[in-house]
């Protein structure tokens, strides 16, 4: 015969009555509760909408409750790096922009950055080429945060929030593509410089969106902030304190959240970063509902800068003054698109020679860089973004290696997510904003 | 090359011919992949008329840079040979180039390098920035380099330790212990290049799926792909085709 762990009971000429008096919890649970002795191992991608790519998650799970995480990651291993090994210093331009392809201008800018130390001209880029390099950055700074409050808030419930995210991505894309000609994976900083000029629409359309963005801001907080699910699924959620970020190298916003103030375009600038103004968003708490209003915070800082960068866009050069490492081709828009000018074609092809020569060979063998090797960390939109780059006097990068801020932060999702619930895992690995393109390169 | 009245006569239409070397000792058809420095010159036979034939540029050794260095890499290495006893012994060289230091370090050293880096009080190297191997095949006997990006965040610095093992023995500690953050970086390092870090909690394949063979990112490990015919000449794979070096 079985007792009831609920209540005793005994027969009356009614029938069975049961007497329900208080009992210790416990006790009653202890032997009706399966689900505590068994572990299942789930797979979370890699084909799972909430893993930005993919990523694939190994979770073992205790009912609702994570007792192990494990990434898995390589399923987008493209093999860039060893790629660029066999095309010039040029063409690494084009490779790079594809790694991260939500923040191609930061890839882009920080190859060249390489390259030209390992050249010896970083002094030489001139003033035009380094802001548009600033404004570029930060109007991709913002579109790529853009992305990641669009994509983190439809994970949470948010459907609408994803819609008008990618809308006013859109609309810096919609700017990108008036500057470089590409939406995305633009090419666009190349060493020495910039490809081509921006002209004057581009700048009347970033002059739009800066009136326009600061009030959209205003109502996506006005719909994210105080909104309780939203408050729920962030705060406290997949917290890692600033010693656990610095132990697993995780820097950019989630370090910020954590409160470390560590920016590199404070800390180590580069592109005369130091003569700008604007502050580093922190916040204390170092969990999702921080990462979440310090991304908010830098895409206005951003507009900031964005705006002082319009302010010194004077005219001039935007490549170096070195005909041995300036491409000579000036691109125009033609009717079958972007292309050589006509001016140029004439002048290659009717007037001289010598011009021709010149434009053939730095096109097909590139030019050469001094034997050796540099280091180059910019912030990212996921922190650093460091390019190690190799060269042994070639006309090719003897090696080239992307310091992923998505490969390192990646790490951390375990340290956010074991002892969590299921649903966090998501919430925790959003907030760290893994792009798998440029995790995996 | 044909005489031009080897030709069939296809009434003033241009026939396609095959260049002389494209199929015969072509580039396609020589084994080595590409010798690091020596790329596609040197390679006999293929009825290369550019002159660069044999053509193999020489690399400069990597020469210790005397002191001063300049700039706060005096200071580094002042607190580093002060902080470890065995500074001589584990330092092979110490170079400034560009505006950056980097040590040379022996690989079985590279571990308690790390750890007074990071807690030393006058060098605090909190953060490893990255991780990542360079394959020097043939300029240096030991040919796989292991470099170490850290970053000191108190004094705002950077430093580079680069430790050197041969594909042989590819063996040196691993740094996880001191920084957890090269974790993925050392594993990525495995995959790629082959160095085996001991100590590693759990040194797999990462990018590469786990039954690949071959560690991809070195220099003579083969790209693989196929000649292309296109009007009758035939191209070579990337990493067979001339180059310019």
């Amino acid at each position: 015969m079985t007792t009831s762990n609920y209540a005793t009971e005994r027969e009356t000429t009614e029938g069975r009555v049961f007497t329900v008096t208080g009992g210790d919890w416990d006790q009653i649970v202890s032997g009706t509760d399966p689900i505590n002795d068994e572990r299942i191992v789930v797979n979370m991608g890699p084909q799972h909408p909430s893993t930005h790519g993919v990523l694939r998650l190994v979770l073992e799970l205790e009912g609702e409750t994570v007792r192990e995480a494990r990434s898995v990651i390589g399923y987008l291993h493209t093999g860039i790096e060893k790629n660029l090994e066999y095309r010039n210093w040029v063409q690494g331009s084009t490779f790079v922009t594809r790694m991260d392809y939500l923040a191609p201008l930061f890839n882009e800018t920080a190859y060249s950055l390489a390259v030209e130390k390992l050249l010896g001209i970083t002094d030489d880029i001139t003033e035009r080429a380094t802001t548009i390099r600033v404004l570029m950055m930060e109007l991709n700074r913002i579109s790529s945060h853009l992305v990641w409050v669009a994509t983190t808030a439809m994970e949470l419930g948010a459907i609408n929030m994803m819609l008008y995210g990618f809308r006013e991505r859109e609309y810096i894309l919609d700017i990108f593509e008036s500057i470089t000609g590409l939406r995305m994976n633009h090419a666009y900083v190349r060493p020495g410089g910039v490809a081509q000029d921006v002209p004057d629409e581009a700048i009347v359309k970033i002059h739009k969106f800066l009136k326009m963005l600061p009030k959209r801001l205003k109502e996506y907080e006005d719909l994210l902030s105080g909104q309780p699910i939203w408050t729920e699924r962030t705060k406290n959620v997949a917290v890692l304190d600033a010693t656990g970020c610095l132990a697993l190298g995780v820097t950019g916003p989630v370090l910020r959240s954590a409160g470390l103030a560590w920016d590199l375009r404070k800390t180590m600038p580069y592109c005369g970063y130091e003569t700008y103004e604007f502050d580093v968003p922190t916040h204390p708490d170092g969990d999702v509902w921080g990462r979440y209003l310090v991304r908010l915070a830098e895409i206005r800082e951003s507009l900031k800068l964005v705006e002082q960068a319009l302010d010194r866009l004077k005219p001039g050069p935007v490549m170096v003054a070195d005909k041995k490492i300036a491409w000579p081709a000036q691109l125009a828009i033609g009717v079958d698109g972007m292309g050589n000018s006509l001016e140029h074609v004439a002048k290659i092809m009717g007037q001289s020679m010598e011009s021709l020569i010149h434009h053939f060979k730095l096109v097909t063998e590139g030019f050469r860089v001094p034997p050796g090797q540099v280091y180059v960390g910019i912030e990212s939109p996921r922190g650093e973004l460091g390019v190690h780059a190799v060269s042994d006097g070639g006309t090719r990068p003897y090696r080239v290696h992307y310091r992923e801020p998505s490969f390192v932060n990646l790490q951390a999702l375990p340290a956010m997510a074991e002892g969590g619930l299921i649903a966090d895992v998501i919430a925790g690995g959003a907030s760290l904003d893994p792009v798998m393109g440029g995790c995996d390169r | 090359m044909g005489a031009p009245s080897d030709k069939p006569n296809t009434g003033g239409l241009p026939v396609p011919v095959t260049p002389a070397g494209a199929s015969s000792g072509a580039p396609a058809e020589h084994p080595p992949a590409s010798p690091a420095g020596r790329g596609m010159f040197g390679i006999h036979g293929t009825g290369d008329v550019s002159g660069f034939g044999g053509l193999v540029r020489q690399r400069q050794p990597v020469e210790e840079t005397p002191r001063p260095y300049g700039g706060y890499f005096d200071e580094v290495r002042d607190a580093l040979e002060e902080a470890y006893p065995a500074f001589g012994d584990a330092i092979e060289k110490v170079v400034v180039d560009r505006g950056e230091l980097t040590l040379h370090v022996r690989p079985e050293r590279i571990a308690e390098v790390c750890q007074v880096l990071r807690d030393d009080l006058a060098l605090r190297f909190e953060l490893c920035s990255s991780v990542s191997g360079v394959d020097y095949l043939g300029a240096d006997e030991r040919r796989l380099h292991v470099v170490y990006q850290l970053t000191s965040m108190t004094y705002r610095r950077r430093v580079r330790l680069e430790a050197a093992v041969s594909a042989e023995a590819p063996h040196l500690p691993s740094v996880t212990g001191v920084y957890p953050t090269a974790d993925w970086q050392e594993r990525e390092a495995y995959d790629m290049f082959g160095v085996v870090f001991d100590g590693h909690p759990n040194l797999t394949r990462i990018l590469m799926p786990d039954d690949w063979e071959g560690h991809p990112q070195r220099k003579d490990y083969p790209l693989g792909g196929v000649p292309v015919e296109y009007k009758g000449a035939e191209i070579p794979p990337p990493d067979r085709r001339r180059s310019y070096q």
